[in-house]
């Protein structure tokens, strides 16, 4: 037997209970409001929704509701005028959902009763077709994707680790990119830094990864910092960004780059390689360890070769970069759980990737309770003077 | 026998393998018969007065062997010891 669609709407009315807008509007304000999910097109979202509300278009509810409900949750569906969201009700009630209403009158009586109206910022049409895999994510949508856009990364070093950091991070489209190298692209780079090319080879590598960043996003903005960082720059370099990547090639800077993240609270997205093994961790300062938490103290430069000494498989730095490129997404984001007080490490012989745990040290002399935290002579330090006789090797 | 992993760095002192099986019943033992396998190891780890040098992190399983018993952790037959120095490399210009 055929069913109009009055006969849908009016089965709809009987299962799906309705909420009236003054209702909800004061339930909004309470500590035990419900979630609001509007299932209305994309361009009628665009145009003003209820505060707070969350969009699943009718034709994706039943794909994307377990992204942002559970079954138990207490949710009120709302659409322009009441029709589409009580339809909407009888499919979650369908799922499971046991705690759905429709609000009555839809998004119109919200508006026209004088309620607020939140008219998102969105992405231009371009950006909605360049980061559509992207939107479709329910930890990303449009609203990750305009805070990627909005957010600013520092890359140490666009060398081994940066280069493959910095182009996920600029096809994903983190609005700004700082690149601090010094150095040129050299023939024996090309072999890892893929952001580079053979005719860049004599270019500042900050240069020629911003026209390989260019080519690739043009929405994105790149400072290239043609410096070494130092006590003197990072401060004022890194409170300038929401996360530093961590790509140097040496310790006295990895030590000062921690240092600074403390000072100024900036993230930073650790990752190490050498030969055929990669080390990778996630530093939140004072939530999570710092980098002297979990290495107190540099090797004496004997047993801590640059990979210019003992080499580095290319594709390592692949991974490597890639895992930092993702990381640094997560924290922009606040999405999922980071590498923060764990640290990966990864054996490209073995294709094995190992976790271990990295906990506060509650006598870090850099995070630590008591720590009277400063810059140090990092070169010194790191070069042994002072600390510790050189070893034999 | 607990299966020690080797970094990098010390790979070469030990005959360039990644992993070795070690007798021991504690993480000092099986150190010590690390170094017993390969003494030069000794040398680039422990300070001239015996310690275990601080840039040194050692892992029983996926826990910091510090925060474990150190030096007196049980280490059983089916544990790994992963011997971690600090790595610098990154973007190595040259």
């Amino acid at each position: 037997m055929a069913h109009s669609y009055q006969d849908l709407l009016a089965q709809a009315r009987e299962e799906v209970p309705e909420i009236q807008v003054p209702d909800l509007a004061a339930r909004l304000d309470g500590a035990d409001a419900p979630l609001v999910v509007d299932v209305r097109e994309q361009s009628e979202w665009d145009e003003g929704h209820v505060p707070g509300a969350v969009h699943v278009p009718r034709g994706f509810l039943e794909s994307r509701i377990g992204g942002v409900a559970r079954p138990d949750q207490e949710v009120v569906l709302m659409c322009a005028g009441g029709n589409r969201s009580l339809l909407a009700g009888t499919t979650l009630r369908a799922m499971g959902y046991g705690n759905i209403t429709s609000l009555a009158g839809g998004f119109t009586r919200w508006k026209q009763s004088g309620n607020a109206v939140q008219v998102p910022r969105t992405l231009t049409p371009d950006q909605r077709a360049r980061y559509s895999r992207h939107v479709l994510i329910p930890e990303i949508g449009e609203e990750g994707q305009l805070k990627l856009l909005d957010s600013r990364v520092l890359l140490i070093g666009a060398g081994g680790l940066g280069s493959p950091a910095a182009l996920y991070l600029a096809a994903a489209g983190v609005g700004t990119i700082g690149l601090v190298d010094d150095d040129v692209v050299d023939v024996s780079n090309l072999q890892r830094q893929v952001i580079h090319s053979t005719e860049r080879v004599g270019m500042l590598k900050g240069e020629s990864a911003r026209e390989a960043i260019a080519a690739l996003n043009p929405d994105v903005a790149v400072d290239v910092h043609a410096t070494r960082i130092d006590r003197d720059n990072v401060l004022e370099l890194m409170s300038q960004y929401d996360v530093v990547v961590d790509g140097a090639d040496n310790f006295p800077t990895r030590y000062l780059l921690s240092d600074a993240s403390l000072m100024t609270r900036t993230p930073l997205v650790h990752a190490s390689i050498l030969r055929f093994e990669g080390h990778a961790s996630v530093f939140l300062p004072y939530e999570g360890p710092c980098y002297r938490c979990l290495f107190p103290e540099p090797p004496p430069p004997d047993l801590a070769p640059a990979c210019g000494e003992a080499g580095v498989l290319g594709v390592l730095c692949g991974v490597m970069g890639t895992v930092q490129a993702t990381e640094a997404i997560k924290v922009l984001l606040g999405a999922g759980d980071t590498l923060a007080g764990r640290l990966l490490v990864y054996d490209a012989l073995g294709m094995t990737f190992t976790e271990l745990k990295v906990r506060r040290d509650p006598e870090c002399p850099a995070c630590g309770p008591g720590a009277r935290l400063e810059f140090r002579d990092y070169d010194a330090w790191c070069a042994g003077v002072g600390r510790h006789v050189a070893v034999g090797a | 026998m607990s299966t020690v992993r080797i970094p990098p760095v010390l790979r070469q002192a030990v005959g360039g393998v990644r992993e070795l099986e070690v007798p021991g019943g504690t993480v000092s033992e099986v150190l010590e018969g690390l170094y017993a396998m390969h003494p030069s190891v000794r040398s680039q780890l422990v300070t001239p007065e015996g310690e275990l040098h601080r840039f040194v992190n050692v892992y029983v399983n996926d826990e910091d062997a510090r925060l474990l018993s150190w030096l007196d952790t049980p280490v059983g037959d089916r544990d790994t010891v992963l011997i971690l120095p600090a790595m610098a490399g990154g973007s190595a210009g040259t």
